[in-house]
C-alpha cells in the first residue's frame, strides 16, 4: 500500500512553480479541449488537480506492482527465441497495469488519444516509475519516441502510429551500430528506395538497441548512397507488423536487466520515411536524444532517490556499538550529501522540464499559427536555456546517481556488497546512466559552448536577482562567491586560447557552473518550502563550494604544461 | 451479451492502520480518527464485476453504497476503475443499522434499481465482520447466492459457475441468475483506477454534495448528465421507516471488550438441525448469546 508519489512532498513542490500557469495555458491553449473531450481539464487549477490526480495513481502502480516486482525482473530478466523477444513475467505485468490504467501516451494530444501532459508532471512519472524499477523505465519511457512522430512525420503517418502508442504498442530507436556508437554519422543500416513500389527497405545490423523488439522502431539508416556522413542519414519507422527485422541475440548486461538490450538484423525490412531525407541524424536524431536525456535525467533521479531512501532505512534499524549507526557522525554526513544531491538532481530536472515545455509548446504552436514577436523572443530564450541545462543535468544527476549508489552500499557495510540487499541493484543499475545517452564526457562537449558564450552565468545572474529570505542570504553570498570564482576559472582556461585546453578543462568548468546552478535553485526551493529543503540548500552548497574551490585550485595551480603529463606517450 | 451488475460496496474505517486513539472510552469505534477507505473485499468484487465487462462489452455496472454524505467517494472510486453508474444510499433514517436493516434497506434499492443479472459484493467489511448483508439481501429478494467466491469462471445466459474458496479447499458452483455473490479477499486484487475514467468522474457529485460544497464549475452538471450522482432517501426506495436504521434493528451492542482466544482447539459440525440445536443450546447456556 505504498505510493510513491505521494510519499514524497518534493513532488507537489514542483508542480506548484509559478512559471507552471504559462506552461500550462499553453499547453492547453487556453483548454480548449474541454468542450470536446471528457477528460480535458476546464481550468488551470482543473489541470493541476488532474496532473495531481493521475500522478497518484502512478505513484500507487510503482508501489504497489512496480516495485515488488522489481527483484524479479532483475533476476528473471527477458528472454528471446526465434527472433522474438519475451519480457520478464514481471516486467508484462508490470506493462499491463499501466496500460490498463490508460497511462501510455502522457506526453501525447488528445486528439490522439494522449493525457496532453506537459514535461512536469510527465517526468515526475518517470522520475516514480524509476524509483519503483529502472529497467522498466526504459520501456516505459520510450513511448517518447513518439514525440518525435508527432513532431516531424506527416498527418497521416501520426494518424497511424500515435493512438497505437496510446494504447500501450512499445518503441524502440534503433540508433547504435557496432561501429557507430557516440559517433552517429558513422552509421551504416542501408536504407534502399524501391521506386517501383514506392517503398524504403531495410537492411543492415543495429546493436544495444533497448526493447529492440518493440512494436514500433525510430530507425537511423542511410538513405543515400556513397556517403559517409551525417547528411546521408535520414529517420524511418518501422513497423513490427510489417516483418523483416528479427532479434539476434540479447546482451547479458550488468544492471537495468529488465530492458531487453538487443542486436537486430534487417533483412529487407520495409519501412517509412519520416519528414526529409537526410535530415535523420542533423535535426531528428538531436531532437529525439535532447527528449532521451530528459528520461535518462529522470531515471538517475529516480535511483538516487530510491539509493537515499534504502540507506537512511537501513542506518535507522541497524544497530552497533549499542545504538543505531545513523548516529554515528560518518553515516549521517553520506545520508545527508545522498539527500541533498538527489534533491539538487531534482531541482535540476524539472527546472530543465519547464525550460523544455516553454520552447516545445510555443514551438507546436508556431504549427497552428504565427508567433508574436514577444512568443518568438520567449521560445527562443527558453530553448537556448533547455540546451544549455539538458546536458549539465543529465551528466549530473547521472553521476549522482552512480555516487549516491555507490554510498547506500557503504551504508550497508558488508551486507550491502550481498545480493541480499536491494542497493547491490541500483549500483548496478545506476552504472549505465552516465553512459548511455551520452556519456558524460559528451555532455560536457554539448554543454562546453553555454559556459563560453555566458548562458550559465547569465541564468546565474537571474537567480542572483531572485530574492531570499533574510536567513537564506549567507548561503545565497556563499554562492555569489562561487559564481566569482566561475567567472574568472572560464576567463584563465578561455584566455590562450587553446581549443585543447579548453578540452582538458571543460568538466571542470561545466560542473562547476552546475553546483552553483543546483545550489541556487535549492535556494529557491527552501525559501518558498524551509522545511522540506533547507537542509538539503545548506549541504549541497557547502558540497558544491568545495567542489568549485577545488576546480578552481586545480585550474590555477597547474601549468598550462602540465597537460602534457596526461597525454598518452609521455612515460617518463 | 450484456449483462446488468449491481456492485455493494461500503465506506469502512481503515481498521488495518489502527492508532493508539481508534476506540473511544466507551468502547465504540473512533471513526474520525481511522481513515475512510473502500471495504477491501468490496474491491475485490468491483474487479469480478469489471472482468465480466471486459469480457462482455455492454455490461453496465453500477454502484450501490448506503451512508453518510461522504460514502459518495466509494462510488467515484468505482467510477474511476470502470463503473458506470453509481446510487449513494443516504437518509438520517438509515443511521445505527445492523446487518438486518442495512440488507432490508439495501435491497429496497436493488428493486428501485430493477433490471439486474448479478449483485456481487465483497464478503464482509472490516468494520462489522459480520458477512451477513450480501446473503440476507438475496434471501430478501428471493434470489440464489454464493459466498467465498473467489472467481466467477462463466457466465452464460441465465447461469454463472463460480470457483469458492472453503477452509479446506475449493468448490465449483453454479447457479441461475438472477444470483448475489460475495467475494472472497483471496480473489484477484482490484485493478489500480483508470487515468483518463478518472480525469473525466473527477467531478462527479451528488446532489448534496454540490450543495454543500463550494464547486467551481456548476455549468457541466447541465452539459455532463453522467456527473449526477444519483442520491436516493428511505423515501425515494419506497422503504419503510420503521425496518430501517435503529429501529429496524433487533441487534443491541451490550458492550465491547478485547477478547483474547483461549482456545487453541476447534469444533467441527456438520449442517444438520440437531448439531445446529446443540451449538446454539451451548452458546446460550454459556451466556455466549442472550
Amino acid at each position: 500500500m505504498a505510493n510513491f508519489y505521494t510519499d514524497t512532498p518534493q513532488f507537489r513542490h514542483y508542480l506548484d512553480h509559478p512559471l507552471m500557469k504559462r506552461i500550462v495555458e499553453l499547453k492547453e491553449r487556453n483548454y480548449a479541449d474541454k468542450e470536446s473531450c471528457d477528460y480535458a481539464p476546464m481550468d488551470f487549477e482543473d489541470a493541476m488537480d488532474s496532473y495531481d490526480k493521475v500522478l497518484e495513481v502512478v505513484g500507487e502502480i510503482c508501489g504497489d506492482i512496480i516495485e515488488p516486482n522489481a527483484e524479479a525482473v532483475d533476476q528473471s530478466g527477458p528472454t528471446v527465441s526465434k527472433g522474438r523477444v519475451t519480457y520478464a513475467a514481471a516486467t508484462q505485468e508490470n506493462l499491463n497495469a499501466l496500460n490498463k490504467a490508460e497511462l501510455m501516451g502522457m506526453g501525447l494530444s488528445r486528439k490522439y488519444g494522449g493525457l496532453n501532459f506537459p514535461m512536469v508532471p510527465y517526468m515526475i512519472s518517470a522520475d516514480i516509475v524509476s524509483r519503483a524499477d529502472a529497467s522498466f523505465q526504459n520501456i516505459w519511457m520510450l513511448q517518447d519516441c513518439g514525440e518525435t512522430i508527432y513532431e516531424f512525420a506527416d498527418e497521416e503517418q501520426k494518424n497511424r502510429f500515435l493512438p497505437r502508442i496510446v494504447k500501450g504498442e512499445t518503441m524502440s530507436m534503433d540508433l547504435t551500430e557496432p561501429d557507430a556508437g557516440s559517433d552517429l554519422q558513422a552509421v551504416m543500416l542501408k536504407a534502399s528506395y524501391n521506386q517501383e513500389e514506392d517503398q524504403w527497405y531495410l537492411n543492415g545490423v543495429k546493436r544495444f538497441i533497448t526493447n529492440g523488439d518493440a512494436d514500433i522502431h525510430l530507425v537511423l539508416a542511410r538513405s543515400e548512397e556513397g556517403t559517409k556522413d551525417a547528411r546521408g542519414l535520414s529517420m524511418f519507422v518501422y513497423d513490427k507488423k510489417s516483418g523483416g527485422v528479427n532479434v539476434r541475440r540479447i546482451e547479458n548486461k550488468m544492471g537495468i536487466k529488465g530492458a531487453p538490450t538487443c542486436e537486430l538484423v534487417f533483412k529487407n525490412a520495409r519501412a517509412e520515411l519520416i519528414g526529409t531525407r537526410r535530415l535523420g541524424l542533423i535535426r531528428y536524431v538531436m531532437s529525439l536524444m535532447n527528449g532521451a536525456r530528459l528520461g535518462i535525467m529522470a531515471q538517475s533521479v529516480g535511483l538516487s532517490e530510491a539509493a537515499t531512501r534504502e540507506a537512511y532505512d537501513y542506518a535507522i534499524e541497524r544497530r552497533q556499538f549499542g545504538k543505531a549507526i545513523i548516529e554515528f557522525p560518518p553515516v549521517y554526513e553520506m545520508l545527508a550529501n545522498m539527500r541533498a544531491k538527489t534533491d539538487a538532481s531534482r531541482t535540476l530536472l524539472y527546472e530543465t522540464c519547464r525550460f523544455v515545455d516553454m520552447y516545445k509548446t510555443l514551438e507546436d504552436i508556431a504549427r497552428e499559427r504565427k508567433l508574436t514577436s514577444g512568443e518568438r523572443t520567449e521560445m527562443k530564450y527558453y530553448s537556448r536555456l533547455a540546451d544549455a541545462f539538458t546536458p549539465v543535468g543529465k551528466g549530473m544527476s547521472s553521476e549522482y546517481a552512480n555516487e549516491n549508489a555507490y554510498d547506500a552500499i557503504q551504508v550497508h557495510g558488508g551486507s550491502g556488497y550481498m545480493k541480499d540487499y536491494k542497493c547491490e541493484r541500483l549500483y548496478r543499475d545506476a552504472r549505465i546512466t552516465n553512459i548511455y545517452e551520452g556519456t558524460t564526457q559528451l555532455q560536457v562537449v554539448a554543454a562546453i559552448r553555454h559556459v563560453t558564450t555566458g548562458t550559465y552565468l547569465q541564468r546565474i545572474r537571474e537567480y542572483e536577482a531572485m530574492p531570499v529570505t533574510p536567513e537564506l542570504e549567507p548561503l545565497k553570498r556563499v554562492l555569489s562567491n562561487m559564481a566569482q570564482m566561475y567567472e574568472k576559472l572560464v576567463e584563465l582556461v578561455a584566455a590562450p586560447k587553446e581549443e585543447e585546453y579548453l578540452d582538458f578543462h571543460a568538466r571542470r568548468l561545466v560542473e562547476s557552473a552546475g553546483h552553483i546552478i543546483a545550489g541556487h535553485l535549492l535556494l529557491q526551493d527552501a525559501n518558498k518550502n524551509q522545511e522540506l529543503f533547507r537542509r538539503s540548500a545548506e549541504v549541497y552548497i557547502h558540497h558544491g563550494q568545495i567542489e568549485v574551490m577545488k576546480n578552481y585550485h586545480f585550474v590555477t595551480k597547474a601549468r598550462i604544461e602540465d597537460m602534457a603529463y596526461y597525454k598518452p606517450g609521455i612515460t617518463d | 451479451m450484456a449483462f446488468n451488475i449491481i456492485v455493494l460496496a461500503k465506506q469502512v474505517p481503515d481498521t488495518r492502520n489502527v492508532g493508539k486513539d481508534a476506540m473511544k472510552a466507551d468502547g465504540t469505534v473512533n471513526r474520525a480518527a481511522l481513515a475512510a477507505i473502500f471495504n477491501p473485499e468490496d474491491l475485490n468484487a468491483l474487479e469480478q464485476a469489471l472482468r465480466i465487462k471486459d469480457q462482455f462489452p455492454g455490461t453496465k455496472i453500477t454502484m450501490l453504497t448506503m451512508g453518510p454524505g461522504r460514502a459518495a467517494e466509494i462510488l467515484r472510486e468505482g467510477l474511476f476503475r470502470g463503473a458506470d453508474d453509481g446510487v449513494l444510499l443516504t437518509d438520517r433514517a438509515f443511521a445505527g443499522a445492523d446487518t438486518l436493516a442495512t440488507s432490508y434497506a439495501l435491497s429496497m434499492a436493488v428493486r428501485k434499481i430493477g433490471s439486474y443479472d448479478i449483485i456481487i459484493s465483497g464478503r464482509q467489511a472490516i468494520d462489522g465482520d459480520t458477512a451477513q448483508v450480501g446473503p440476507q439481501i438475496a434471501e430478501k429478494l428471493g434470489i440464489p447466492q454464493i459466498t467465498y467466491a473467489e472467481d466467477i469462471e462463466r457466465v452464460v445466459h441465465g447461469r454463472v459457475r463460480v470457483k469458492r474458496r472453503l477452509e479446506h479447499g475449493v468448490e465449483i458452483v453454479e447457479s441461475p441468475l438472477p444470483a448475489v455473490i460475495t467475494v472472497n479477499g483471496s480473489a484477484a486484487p482490484c485493478r489500480p483506477r483508470n487515468a483518463k475514467l478518472m480525469l473525466k468522474y473527477k467531478h462527479a457529485k451528488t446532489i448534496t454534495e454540490r450543495q454543500v460544497e463550494h464547486i467551481d464549475y456548476i455549468d457541466i452538471y447541465n452539459s455532463r448528465p453522467y456527473l449526477n450522482l444519483t442520491e436516493w432517501s428511505v423515501a425515494d426506495v419506497d422503504a419503510d421507516p420503521v425496518q430501517c436504521g435503529l429501529s429496524g434493528s433487533p441487534t443491541k451492542v451490550k458492550k465491547i471488550e478485547n477478547v483474547v482466544f483461549q482456545a487453541k482447539e476447534s469444533k467441527r459440525l456438520t449442517d444438520n438441525d440437531a448439531d445446529i440445536d446443540e451449538l446454539m443450546r451451548e452458546l446460550i447456556e454459556n451466556h455466549t448469546i442472550g
